[in-house]
Protein backbone atom coordinates (compact mmCIF):
# COMPACT_ATOMS: atom_id res chain seq x y z
CA UNK A 1 0.00 0.00 0.00
CA UNK A 2 1.31 3.37 -0.99
CA UNK A 3 0.70 6.67 0.73
CA UNK A 4 -0.31 9.21 -1.85
CA UNK A 5 -0.46 12.83 -0.76
CA UNK A 6 -1.09 15.95 -2.78
CA UNK A 7 -1.38 18.77 -0.30
CA UNK A 8 -1.79 22.47 -0.71
CA UNK A 9 -2.14 24.43 2.50
CA UNK A 10 -1.68 28.12 3.07
CA UNK A 11 -0.12 28.29 6.51
CA UNK A 12 0.58 32.02 6.63
CA UNK A 13 0.93 35.04 4.36
CA UNK A 14 4.49 34.04 3.55
CA UNK A 15 4.25 30.27 3.63
CA UNK A 16 2.26 27.84 1.56
CA UNK A 17 2.84 24.11 1.62
CA UNK A 18 2.49 22.75 -1.90
CA UNK A 19 3.72 19.19 -2.30
CA UNK A 20 2.94 15.93 -4.01
CA UNK A 21 4.56 12.75 -2.71
CA UNK A 22 4.09 9.04 -3.20
CA UNK A 23 5.49 6.93 -0.41
CA UNK A 24 5.73 3.19 -1.01
CA UNK A 25 6.14 0.75 1.91
CA UNK A 26 9.46 1.19 3.70
CA UNK A 27 11.14 4.11 5.40
CA UNK A 28 11.11 7.46 3.60
CA UNK A 29 13.00 10.36 5.11
CA UNK A 30 11.36 13.75 4.95
CA UNK A 31 14.31 16.06 5.09
CA UNK A 32 14.47 19.83 5.39
CA UNK A 33 15.31 22.78 7.57
CA UNK A 34 12.90 23.87 10.28
CA UNK A 35 10.11 25.85 8.68
CA UNK A 36 10.31 23.92 5.42
CA UNK A 37 6.88 22.40 5.96
CA UNK A 38 7.76 18.89 7.16
CA UNK A 39 5.55 18.93 10.24
CA UNK A 40 2.73 20.68 8.39
CA UNK A 41 2.72 17.86 5.84
CA UNK A 42 2.64 15.21 8.58
CA UNK A 43 -0.23 16.98 10.34
CA UNK A 44 -2.19 17.16 7.10
CA UNK A 45 -1.71 13.43 6.50
CA UNK A 46 -2.76 12.60 10.07
CA UNK A 47 -5.85 14.81 9.82
CA UNK A 48 -4.71 17.28 12.49
CA UNK A 49 -4.79 20.04 9.91
CA UNK A 50 -7.17 20.47 6.99
CA UNK A 51 -5.40 21.43 3.75
CA UNK A 52 -6.96 23.93 1.37
CA UNK A 53 -6.70 21.60 -1.57
CA UNK A 54 -5.41 18.20 -2.61
CA UNK A 55 -6.00 14.53 -1.97
CA UNK A 56 -4.55 12.09 0.55
CA UNK A 57 -5.02 8.35 0.19
CA UNK A 58 -3.52 5.15 1.55
CA UNK A 59 -3.86 2.51 -1.15
CA UNK A 60 -7.45 2.74 -2.34
CA UNK A 61 -8.66 4.38 0.86
CA UNK A 62 -9.26 8.12 0.54
CA UNK A 63 -8.57 10.08 3.72
CA UNK A 64 -8.93 13.54 2.29
CA UNK A 65 -10.24 14.85 -0.99
CA UNK A 66 -10.88 18.57 -1.18
CA UNK A 67 -12.74 18.32 -4.49
CA UNK A 68 -15.08 15.60 -3.18
CA UNK A 69 -15.45 17.25 0.23
CA UNK A 70 -14.00 14.23 2.04
CA UNK A 71 -12.01 14.81 5.22
CA UNK A 72 -11.82 11.95 7.72
CA UNK A 73 -11.12 13.00 11.31
CA UNK A 74 -7.79 11.75 12.74
CA UNK A 75 -9.43 9.00 14.80
CA UNK A 76 -10.76 7.36 11.63
CA UNK A 77 -7.57 7.52 9.54
CA UNK A 78 -5.63 4.66 11.13
CA UNK A 79 -2.36 6.55 10.93
CA UNK A 80 0.28 6.09 13.60
CA UNK A 81 1.89 9.33 14.70
CA UNK A 82 4.96 9.67 16.93
CA UNK A 83 5.21 13.28 18.05
CA UNK A 84 8.45 15.18 18.50
CA UNK A 85 7.90 15.39 22.24
CA UNK A 86 6.24 11.97 22.20
CA UNK A 87 2.95 13.09 23.84
CA UNK A 88 2.72 10.03 26.07
CA UNK A 89 -0.21 10.10 28.50
CA UNK A 90 1.49 11.12 31.76
CA UNK A 91 -1.35 9.82 33.96
CA UNK A 92 -1.19 6.30 32.52
CA UNK A 93 1.34 3.50 32.86
CA UNK A 94 3.32 2.39 29.82
CA UNK A 95 0.93 -0.56 29.49
CA UNK A 96 -2.16 1.67 29.61
CA UNK A 97 -0.50 3.95 27.04
CA UNK A 98 -0.09 0.97 24.70
CA UNK A 99 -3.64 -0.27 25.38
CA UNK A 100 -5.18 3.15 24.73
CA UNK A 101 -5.52 2.64 20.98
CA UNK A 102 -6.91 -0.90 21.41
CA UNK A 103 -10.10 -0.12 23.35
CA UNK A 104 -12.33 -1.89 20.82
CA UNK A 105 -10.12 -4.99 20.73
CA UNK A 106 -11.22 -7.92 22.99
CA UNK A 107 -9.18 -7.95 26.25
CA UNK A 108 -7.48 -11.29 25.56
CA UNK A 109 -6.25 -10.18 22.16
CA UNK A 110 -5.30 -6.79 23.56
CA UNK A 111 -3.03 -8.47 26.09
CA UNK A 112 -1.34 -10.56 23.39
CA UNK A 113 -0.75 -7.58 21.12
CA UNK A 114 0.62 -5.35 23.87
CA UNK A 115 2.97 -8.07 25.10
CA UNK A 116 4.13 -8.81 21.56
CA UNK A 117 4.94 -5.19 20.66
CA UNK A 118 6.53 -4.62 24.09
CA UNK A 119 8.93 -7.49 23.44
CA UNK A 120 9.81 -6.27 19.97
CA UNK A 121 10.69 -2.85 21.33
CA UNK A 122 12.30 -4.16 24.54
CA UNK A 123 9.98 -2.41 26.97
CA UNK A 124 8.31 -5.51 28.45
CA UNK A 125 9.97 -4.97 31.84
CA UNK A 126 8.73 -1.42 32.35
CA UNK A 127 5.09 -1.72 31.34
CA UNK A 128 3.80 -0.96 34.84
CA UNK A 129 5.72 2.32 35.12
CA UNK A 130 4.61 5.81 34.25
CA UNK A 131 6.33 7.91 31.56
CA UNK A 132 8.07 10.04 34.21
CA UNK A 133 9.64 6.93 35.76
CA UNK A 134 11.52 5.73 32.66
CA UNK A 135 14.44 7.08 30.61
CA UNK A 136 14.24 9.19 27.44
CA UNK A 137 15.13 6.26 25.20
CA UNK A 138 12.53 4.07 26.91
CA UNK A 139 9.88 6.76 26.51
CA UNK A 140 10.77 6.87 22.84
CA UNK A 141 10.25 3.12 22.58
CA UNK A 142 6.90 3.32 24.37
CA UNK A 143 5.75 6.07 21.99
CA UNK A 144 6.77 4.00 18.95
CA UNK A 145 5.13 0.87 20.32
CA UNK A 146 1.95 2.79 21.21
CA UNK A 147 1.62 4.01 17.61
CA UNK A 148 2.44 0.61 16.08
CA UNK A 149 0.35 -1.67 18.29
CA UNK A 150 -2.81 -0.34 16.62
CA UNK A 151 -1.55 -1.74 13.29
CA UNK A 152 -1.74 1.59 11.42
CA UNK A 153 -1.74 1.84 7.62
CA UNK A 154 0.99 4.49 7.72
CA UNK A 155 3.49 5.53 10.38
CA UNK A 156 4.51 9.18 10.76
CA UNK A 157 7.50 10.15 12.90
CA UNK A 158 8.24 13.80 13.66
CA UNK A 159 11.92 14.03 14.62
CA UNK A 160 11.39 11.53 17.41
CA UNK A 161 15.03 10.67 18.05
CA UNK A 162 16.54 14.15 17.96
CA UNK A 163 16.94 14.37 21.75
CA UNK A 164 18.69 11.00 22.16
CA UNK A 165 22.35 10.06 22.07
CA UNK A 166 23.76 8.38 19.00
CA UNK A 167 23.97 4.84 20.39
CA UNK A 168 20.38 4.89 21.69
CA UNK A 169 19.18 6.28 18.36
CA UNK A 170 20.88 3.49 16.45
CA UNK A 171 19.35 0.74 18.60
CA UNK A 172 15.85 2.18 18.26
CA UNK A 173 16.28 2.62 14.50
CA UNK A 174 17.32 -1.03 14.23
CA UNK A 175 14.17 -2.12 16.05
CA UNK A 176 12.02 0.08 13.85
CA UNK A 177 13.58 -1.34 10.70
CA UNK A 178 13.16 -4.87 11.98
CA UNK A 179 9.49 -4.18 12.62
CA UNK A 180 9.07 -2.55 9.20
CA UNK A 181 10.55 -5.62 7.49
CA UNK A 182 7.69 -7.69 8.93
CA UNK A 183 4.97 -5.06 8.38
CA UNK A 184 5.53 -3.37 5.06
CA UNK A 185 3.75 -0.05 5.55
CA UNK A 186 4.91 3.39 4.45
CA UNK A 187 6.92 5.08 7.20
CA UNK A 188 7.48 8.82 6.83
CA UNK A 189 10.32 9.95 9.05
CA UNK A 190 10.95 13.67 9.51
CA UNK A 191 14.43 14.83 10.37
CA UNK A 192 16.90 17.60 9.76
CA UNK A 193 19.90 15.56 10.93
CA UNK A 194 21.81 14.31 7.91
CA UNK A 195 23.23 11.36 9.84
CA UNK A 196 19.73 9.90 10.20
CA UNK A 197 19.17 10.14 6.44
CA UNK A 198 21.90 7.60 5.77
CA UNK A 199 21.20 5.49 8.85
CA UNK A 200 17.54 5.04 8.07
CA UNK A 201 16.25 6.01 4.72
CA UNK A 202 15.54 3.84 1.77
CA UNK A 203 14.30 7.01 0.14
CA UNK A 204 14.56 10.67 0.93
CA UNK A 205 12.30 13.58 0.05
CA UNK A 206 13.85 17.02 0.48
CA UNK A 207 11.51 19.90 1.33
CA UNK A 208 12.31 23.55 1.13
CA UNK A 209 9.92 26.42 1.76
CA UNK A 210 6.93 24.16 1.36
CA UNK A 211 8.01 22.48 -1.87
CA UNK A 212 9.65 19.21 -2.82
CA UNK A 213 13.19 20.04 -3.90
CA UNK A 214 14.46 16.57 -4.68
CA UNK A 215 13.64 12.95 -4.00
CA UNK A 216 15.35 9.60 -4.50
CA UNK A 217 17.75 7.35 -2.61
CA UNK A 218 19.86 9.12 0.01
CA UNK A 219 22.97 8.91 -2.13
CA UNK A 220 21.25 10.19 -5.23
CA UNK A 221 19.92 13.18 -3.36
CA UNK A 222 22.57 14.07 -0.83
CA UNK A 223 25.73 13.27 -2.76
CA UNK A 224 24.68 15.49 -5.60
CA UNK A 225 24.01 18.68 -3.71
CA UNK A 226 22.75 20.67 -6.63
CA UNK A 227 20.97 22.94 -4.27
CA UNK A 228 22.32 25.01 -1.44
CA UNK A 229 19.75 23.74 1.09
CA UNK A 230 20.77 20.18 0.42
CA UNK A 231 24.46 21.09 0.64
CA UNK A 232 23.99 22.73 4.01
CA UNK A 233 21.82 19.96 5.31
CA UNK A 234 24.11 17.28 3.94
CA UNK A 235 27.01 18.56 5.99
CA UNK A 236 29.04 20.69 3.60
CA UNK A 237 30.68 23.00 6.10
CA UNK A 238 32.30 25.15 3.40
CA UNK A 239 30.00 27.05 1.10
CA UNK A 240 31.52 29.83 -1.00
CA UNK A 241 30.03 32.35 -3.38
CA UNK A 242 32.10 32.13 -6.52
CA UNK A 243 32.33 33.27 -10.13
CA UNK A 244 33.21 30.99 -13.00
CA UNK A 245 36.58 32.34 -14.22
CA UNK A 246 37.34 29.85 -16.95
CA UNK A 247 36.19 26.56 -18.47
CA UNK A 248 38.23 23.67 -19.82
CA UNK A 249 35.64 21.23 -21.16
CA UNK A 250 38.34 18.97 -22.60
CA UNK A 251 39.73 18.46 -19.09
CA UNK A 252 36.25 18.23 -17.51
CA UNK A 253 37.06 21.08 -15.14
CA UNK A 254 36.52 24.77 -14.66
CA UNK A 255 38.11 27.51 -12.56
CA UNK A 256 36.08 29.38 -9.96
CA UNK A 257 37.16 32.56 -8.20
CA UNK A 258 35.96 32.66 -4.61
CA UNK A 259 34.08 35.78 -3.51
CA UNK A 260 36.05 39.04 -3.88
CA UNK A 261 39.37 37.30 -3.29
CA UNK A 262 41.98 36.23 -5.81
CA UNK A 263 41.69 32.63 -4.61
CA UNK A 264 40.77 30.25 -7.39
CA UNK A 265 39.66 26.64 -7.19
CA UNK A 266 39.57 24.05 -9.91
CA UNK A 267 36.20 22.33 -9.76
CA UNK A 268 34.36 19.72 -11.85
CA UNK A 269 32.88 21.12 -15.06
CA UNK A 270 29.30 22.32 -14.70
CA UNK A 271 26.80 23.88 -17.08
CA UNK A 272 27.56 27.41 -15.81
CA UNK A 273 29.10 29.89 -18.28
CA UNK A 274 32.14 32.04 -17.64
CA UNK A 275 31.14 34.94 -15.41
CA UNK A 276 28.18 33.05 -13.89
CA UNK A 277 27.66 33.22 -10.13
CA UNK A 278 27.76 29.80 -8.48
CA UNK A 279 28.28 28.33 -5.03
CA UNK A 280 31.09 25.91 -4.26
CA UNK A 281 30.55 23.37 -1.47
CA UNK A 282 33.37 21.42 0.20
CA UNK A 283 33.14 19.06 3.18
CA UNK A 284 35.49 20.04 6.02
CA UNK A 285 36.74 16.47 6.18
CA UNK A 286 37.76 16.50 2.51
CA UNK A 287 40.40 19.23 2.94
CA UNK A 288 44.01 18.34 3.78
CA UNK A 289 46.16 20.68 5.83
CA UNK A 290 49.96 20.95 5.51
CA UNK A 291 52.54 23.04 7.39
CA UNK A 292 54.92 23.19 4.40
CA UNK A 293 54.13 23.77 0.78
CA UNK A 294 53.30 20.34 -0.61
CA UNK A 295 54.77 19.23 -3.95
CA UNK A 296 54.20 16.35 -6.28
CA UNK A 297 50.50 15.98 -5.54
CA UNK A 298 47.73 14.91 -7.85
CA UNK A 299 45.40 17.37 -6.13
CA UNK A 300 45.04 20.49 -8.24
CA UNK A 301 44.11 22.97 -5.55
CA UNK A 302 46.85 24.02 -3.14
CA UNK A 303 46.05 27.21 -1.27
CA UNK A 304 48.29 29.18 1.04
CA UNK A 305 46.69 30.57 4.17
CA UNK A 306 46.93 31.34 7.86
CA UNK A 307 45.59 29.13 10.64
CA UNK A 308 42.96 31.33 12.30
CA UNK A 309 41.53 29.10 15.03
CA UNK A 310 41.53 25.61 16.50
CA UNK A 311 38.65 24.32 18.60
CA UNK A 312 38.24 20.73 19.79
CA UNK A 313 34.74 19.27 19.34
CA UNK A 314 34.63 15.77 20.72
CA UNK A 315 37.27 13.66 18.96
CA UNK A 316 37.53 16.15 16.08
CA UNK A 317 39.39 19.44 16.03
CA UNK A 318 37.71 22.12 13.95
CA UNK A 319 40.28 24.44 12.34
CA UNK A 320 39.55 27.59 10.42
CA UNK A 321 42.01 28.82 7.85
CA UNK A 322 42.10 32.27 6.27
CA UNK A 323 43.00 31.76 2.61
CA UNK A 324 41.21 34.54 0.80
CA UNK A 325 38.04 33.01 2.17
CA UNK A 326 37.64 31.34 5.54
CA UNK A 327 37.83 27.56 5.22
CA UNK A 328 36.65 25.06 7.84
CA UNK A 329 38.86 21.96 8.12
CA UNK A 330 38.29 18.89 10.31
CA UNK A 331 41.41 17.33 11.86
CA UNK A 332 42.13 14.66 14.41
CA UNK A 333 43.63 15.67 17.75
CA UNK A 334 46.68 13.53 16.90
CA UNK A 335 47.28 15.44 13.67
CA UNK A 336 47.14 18.76 15.53
CA UNK A 337 49.79 17.50 17.98
CA UNK A 338 52.18 15.94 15.48
CA UNK A 339 52.07 18.94 13.15
CA UNK A 340 52.53 21.30 16.11
CA UNK A 341 49.67 23.47 14.89
CA UNK A 342 49.28 26.90 16.46
CA UNK A 343 46.99 29.71 15.48
CA UNK A 344 48.66 32.36 13.36
CA UNK A 345 51.07 30.00 11.60
CA UNK A 346 51.16 29.71 7.79
CA UNK A 347 49.52 26.56 6.38
CA UNK A 348 48.62 25.09 3.02
CA UNK A 349 45.22 23.65 2.12
CA UNK A 350 44.94 20.79 -0.37
CA UNK A 351 41.59 20.19 -2.06
CA UNK A 352 40.93 17.64 -4.78
CA UNK A 353 38.98 18.89 -7.76
CA UNK A 354 36.23 16.37 -7.20
CA UNK A 355 35.88 17.28 -3.52
CA UNK A 356 34.45 20.57 -4.75
CA UNK A 357 30.77 20.58 -5.67
CA UNK A 358 28.96 23.20 -7.62
CA UNK A 359 25.70 24.24 -6.04
CA UNK A 360 23.04 26.30 -7.77
CA UNK A 361 21.46 29.19 -5.99
CA UNK B 1 -32.92 32.75 69.29
CA UNK B 2 -29.88 33.37 71.40
CA UNK B 3 -26.58 32.12 72.61
CA UNK B 4 -25.70 29.39 70.15
CA UNK B 5 -24.49 28.43 66.79
CA UNK B 6 -27.30 28.60 64.24
CA UNK B 7 -27.07 24.98 63.07
CA UNK B 8 -30.10 25.34 60.87
CA UNK B 9 -28.42 28.14 58.91
CA UNK B 10 -25.19 26.17 58.62
CA UNK B 11 -27.00 23.11 57.31
CA UNK B 12 -28.83 25.28 54.80
CA UNK B 13 -25.62 26.92 53.60
CA UNK B 14 -23.87 23.59 53.17
CA UNK B 15 -26.87 22.19 51.29
CA UNK B 16 -26.92 25.25 49.03
CA UNK B 17 -23.19 25.05 48.36
CA UNK B 18 -23.28 21.32 47.56
CA UNK B 19 -26.20 21.74 45.15
CA UNK B 20 -24.68 24.79 43.46
CA UNK B 21 -21.20 23.28 43.05
CA UNK B 22 -22.63 20.03 41.69
CA UNK B 23 -24.65 21.87 39.06
CA UNK B 24 -21.75 24.19 38.24
CA UNK B 25 -19.31 21.31 37.71
CA UNK B 26 -21.76 19.68 35.29
CA UNK B 27 -22.50 22.91 33.40
CA UNK B 28 -19.19 24.72 33.90
CA UNK B 29 -16.94 21.95 32.59
CA UNK B 30 -18.42 21.93 29.06
CA UNK B 31 -18.54 25.73 29.15
CA UNK B 32 -14.85 25.87 30.09
CA UNK B 33 -14.08 23.33 27.34
CA UNK B 34 -15.94 25.44 24.81
CA UNK B 35 -14.20 28.65 25.96
CA UNK B 36 -10.80 26.96 25.65
CA UNK B 37 -11.03 24.74 22.59
CA UNK B 38 -13.79 26.20 20.43
CA UNK B 39 -12.96 29.87 20.46
CA UNK B 40 -14.96 32.12 18.18
CA UNK B 41 -14.44 35.76 17.46
CA UNK B 42 -17.08 36.70 20.05
CA UNK B 43 -15.90 34.28 22.76
CA UNK B 44 -14.44 37.19 24.73
CA UNK B 45 -17.99 38.49 25.31
CA UNK B 46 -18.99 35.20 26.94
CA UNK B 47 -15.84 35.36 29.06
CA UNK B 48 -16.75 38.85 30.21
CA UNK B 49 -20.26 37.75 31.19
CA UNK B 50 -18.90 34.75 33.10
CA UNK B 51 -16.41 36.96 34.93
CA UNK B 52 -18.93 39.73 35.79
CA UNK B 53 -19.73 38.42 39.30
CA UNK B 54 -16.05 38.87 40.18
CA UNK B 55 -16.33 42.64 39.94
CA UNK B 56 -20.03 43.38 40.37
CA UNK B 57 -21.34 44.29 43.84
CA UNK B 58 -23.41 41.26 44.93
CA UNK B 59 -26.34 43.58 45.57
CA UNK B 60 -26.36 44.62 41.89
CA UNK B 61 -26.35 41.02 40.77
CA UNK B 62 -28.97 40.20 43.39
CA UNK B 63 -31.15 43.11 42.34
CA UNK B 64 -31.29 42.00 38.72
CA UNK B 65 -31.77 38.40 39.74
CA UNK B 66 -34.69 39.49 41.86
CA UNK B 67 -36.21 41.38 38.92
CA UNK B 68 -35.66 38.34 36.67
CA UNK B 69 -37.40 36.07 39.19
CA UNK B 70 -40.26 38.43 40.00
CA UNK B 71 -43.88 37.38 39.44
CA UNK B 72 -44.10 39.64 36.37
CA UNK B 73 -40.96 38.37 34.63
CA UNK B 74 -41.12 35.57 32.04
CA UNK B 75 -38.96 33.38 34.26
CA UNK B 76 -41.06 34.03 37.35
CA UNK B 77 -44.30 33.32 35.47
CA UNK B 78 -42.91 30.13 33.94
CA UNK B 79 -41.75 28.92 37.36
CA UNK B 80 -45.10 29.75 38.90
CA UNK B 81 -46.91 27.84 36.14
CA UNK B 82 -44.62 24.87 36.73
CA UNK B 83 -44.59 24.72 40.53
CA UNK B 84 -47.47 26.83 41.74
CA UNK B 85 -45.31 29.30 43.66
CA UNK B 86 -42.85 32.08 42.90
CA UNK B 87 -39.09 31.81 42.59
CA UNK B 88 -38.01 34.76 44.72
CA UNK B 89 -37.47 34.11 48.44
CA UNK B 90 -37.26 30.33 47.90
CA UNK B 91 -34.37 27.88 48.14
CA UNK B 92 -34.61 27.25 44.36
CA UNK B 93 -34.30 30.97 43.71
CA UNK B 94 -31.27 31.07 45.93
CA UNK B 95 -29.71 28.19 43.98
CA UNK B 96 -30.34 29.96 40.68
CA UNK B 97 -28.80 33.22 41.88
CA UNK B 98 -25.83 31.40 43.42
CA UNK B 99 -25.16 29.62 40.12
CA UNK B 100 -24.44 32.97 38.50
CA UNK B 101 -22.65 34.33 41.54
CA UNK B 102 -20.19 31.43 41.78
CA UNK B 103 -19.88 30.70 38.05
CA UNK B 104 -16.45 32.32 37.49
CA UNK B 105 -14.98 30.59 40.53
CA UNK B 106 -15.75 27.22 38.96
CA UNK B 107 -15.30 27.93 35.24
CA UNK B 108 -12.01 29.80 35.45
CA UNK B 109 -9.89 27.13 37.22
CA UNK B 110 -11.23 24.49 34.83
CA UNK B 111 -10.59 26.64 31.75
CA UNK B 112 -7.09 27.40 33.03
CA UNK B 113 -6.40 23.69 33.49
CA UNK B 114 -7.67 22.94 29.97
CA UNK B 115 -5.55 25.72 28.48
CA UNK B 116 -2.44 24.36 30.15
CA UNK B 117 -2.86 20.91 28.65
CA UNK B 118 -0.31 19.86 26.05
CA UNK B 119 -2.38 19.89 22.86
CA UNK B 120 -0.24 17.21 21.24
CA UNK B 121 -1.35 14.79 23.97
CA UNK B 122 -4.96 15.37 22.92
CA UNK B 123 -3.94 14.99 19.27
CA UNK B 124 -2.12 11.77 20.10
CA UNK B 125 -5.35 10.46 21.59
CA UNK B 126 -7.20 11.21 18.34
CA UNK B 127 -4.54 9.54 16.17
CA UNK B 128 -4.93 6.46 18.40
CA UNK B 129 -8.57 6.22 17.33
CA UNK B 130 -10.23 7.95 20.28
CA UNK B 131 -13.44 9.88 19.60
CA UNK B 132 -13.61 13.44 20.94
CA UNK B 133 -15.73 12.16 23.85
CA UNK B 134 -13.24 9.43 24.72
CA UNK B 135 -10.39 11.94 24.52
CA UNK B 136 -12.33 14.25 26.84
CA UNK B 137 -13.15 11.61 29.47
CA UNK B 138 -9.91 9.59 29.33
CA UNK B 139 -7.32 12.30 28.73
CA UNK B 140 -8.62 15.85 29.13
CA UNK B 141 -10.50 15.34 32.42
CA UNK B 142 -7.93 13.17 34.24
CA UNK B 143 -5.12 15.55 33.29
CA UNK B 144 -7.23 18.50 34.53
CA UNK B 145 -7.87 16.87 37.91
CA UNK B 146 -6.20 19.68 39.87
CA UNK B 147 -8.22 22.35 38.09
CA UNK B 148 -11.49 20.49 38.78
CA UNK B 149 -10.59 20.12 42.45
CA UNK B 150 -9.70 23.79 42.76
CA UNK B 151 -12.95 24.72 41.02
CA UNK B 152 -15.03 22.59 43.37
CA UNK B 153 -13.45 23.99 46.52
CA UNK B 154 -13.47 27.62 45.40
CA UNK B 155 -17.08 27.31 44.25
CA UNK B 156 -18.08 25.67 47.52
CA UNK B 157 -16.33 28.19 49.75
CA UNK B 158 -17.59 31.12 47.74
CA UNK B 159 -21.21 29.95 47.81
CA UNK B 160 -20.94 29.26 51.53
CA UNK B 161 -19.88 32.84 52.20
CA UNK B 162 -22.26 34.79 49.96
CA UNK B 163 -24.28 37.51 51.58
CA UNK B 164 -25.48 40.29 49.31
CA UNK B 165 -27.10 38.14 46.67
CA UNK B 166 -28.84 36.02 49.30
CA UNK B 167 -30.17 39.07 51.06
CA UNK B 168 -31.59 40.43 47.81
CA UNK B 169 -33.22 37.34 46.34
CA UNK B 170 -33.63 35.12 49.39
CA UNK B 171 -34.53 37.38 52.19
CA UNK B 172 -34.20 35.91 55.64
CA UNK B 173 -36.50 32.92 56.06
CA UNK B 174 -35.23 30.43 58.68
CA UNK B 175 -34.55 27.02 57.12
CA UNK B 176 -35.38 28.28 53.64
CA UNK B 177 -33.12 31.17 52.79
CA UNK B 178 -31.39 32.18 56.02
CA UNK B 179 -27.83 31.12 55.23
CA UNK B 180 -24.97 31.24 57.68
CA UNK B 181 -23.70 34.67 56.68
CA UNK B 182 -27.21 36.15 57.08
CA UNK B 183 -27.47 34.44 60.43
CA UNK B 184 -24.21 35.98 61.62
CA UNK B 185 -25.43 39.39 60.50
CA UNK B 186 -28.67 38.90 62.42
CA UNK B 187 -26.81 37.83 65.54
CA UNK B 188 -24.62 40.94 65.41
CA UNK B 189 -27.66 43.15 64.84
CA UNK B 190 -29.19 41.57 67.96
CA UNK B 191 -25.97 42.23 69.93
CA UNK B 192 -25.54 38.46 70.42
CA UNK B 193 -21.82 38.72 69.77
CA UNK B 194 -21.02 35.39 71.43
CA UNK B 195 -23.30 33.50 69.07
CA UNK B 196 -22.02 35.50 66.08
CA UNK B 197 -18.48 34.69 67.09
CA UNK B 198 -19.19 30.99 67.47
CA UNK B 199 -20.84 30.77 64.03
CA UNK B 200 -18.22 32.96 62.35
CA UNK B 201 -15.40 30.93 63.89
CA UNK B 202 -16.95 27.74 62.57
CA UNK B 203 -17.24 29.20 59.07
CA UNK B 204 -13.64 30.40 59.25
CA UNK B 205 -12.46 26.98 60.37
CA UNK B 206 -14.36 25.12 57.67
CA UNK B 207 -13.12 27.46 54.93
CA UNK B 208 -9.54 27.20 56.11
CA UNK B 209 -9.70 23.42 56.37
CA UNK B 210 -11.13 23.10 52.85
CA UNK B 211 -8.46 25.31 51.31
CA UNK B 212 -5.67 23.68 53.28
CA UNK B 213 -6.86 20.26 52.11
CA UNK B 214 -6.78 21.40 48.48
CA UNK B 215 -3.32 22.88 48.71
CA UNK B 216 -2.08 19.77 50.48
CA UNK B 217 -3.35 17.64 47.60
CA UNK B 218 -2.03 19.98 44.90
CA UNK B 219 1.41 19.95 46.49
CA UNK B 220 1.68 16.27 45.79
CA UNK B 221 3.90 15.64 42.78
CA UNK B 222 1.60 15.01 39.90
CA UNK B 223 3.21 14.78 36.48
CA UNK B 224 0.80 16.68 34.29
CA UNK B 225 3.51 18.69 32.58
CA UNK B 226 4.71 17.44 29.17
CA UNK B 227 7.81 15.33 29.30
CA UNK B 228 10.83 17.20 28.08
Amino acid sequence: MTLHAVVRSRVSEQFTLDVSIDTPPGITILFGASGSGKSTLLRAIAGLLRPDAGRIAVGERTLFDAAAGVCLPPQRRSIGYVFQHLALFPHLTARANLEFGLHDVPPAERLVRVDDIAQRFHIDRLLERRPTQISGGERQRVALARALVTDPGVLLLDEPLSALDHATQTRIIDDLREWNRARRIPVLYVTHAHREVFALGERVVVLERGRVLASGTPHEVIDLPVHETIAQLAGFENLFSATVAGRRPEGGVMQCRLGESATELEVPLGVADVGAAVRVAIRAGDILLATEEPRGLSARNVLRGTLASLSPQGTTVVATVEAGERFVVHLTAGAVDSLGLRTGMPVWLVVKTHSCRIVWL
Amino acid sequence: MSGGIDWQAIALSVRLAVVVVSILLVLGTPLAWWLTFRRKRWTFLVEAVVALPLVLPPTVLGFYMLLAMGPHSPLGRAWDALTGHGLAFTFEGLVLASLFYSLPFVVQPIATAFAQLDRTILEASATLGASPWRTFTRVTLPLSRDGLLTAAVLGFAHTLGEFGVVLMVGGNLPGVTRTVSISIYDQVQAFDLAAANATALLLLGVSFAALAAVYAVLRKPWAVAPIA
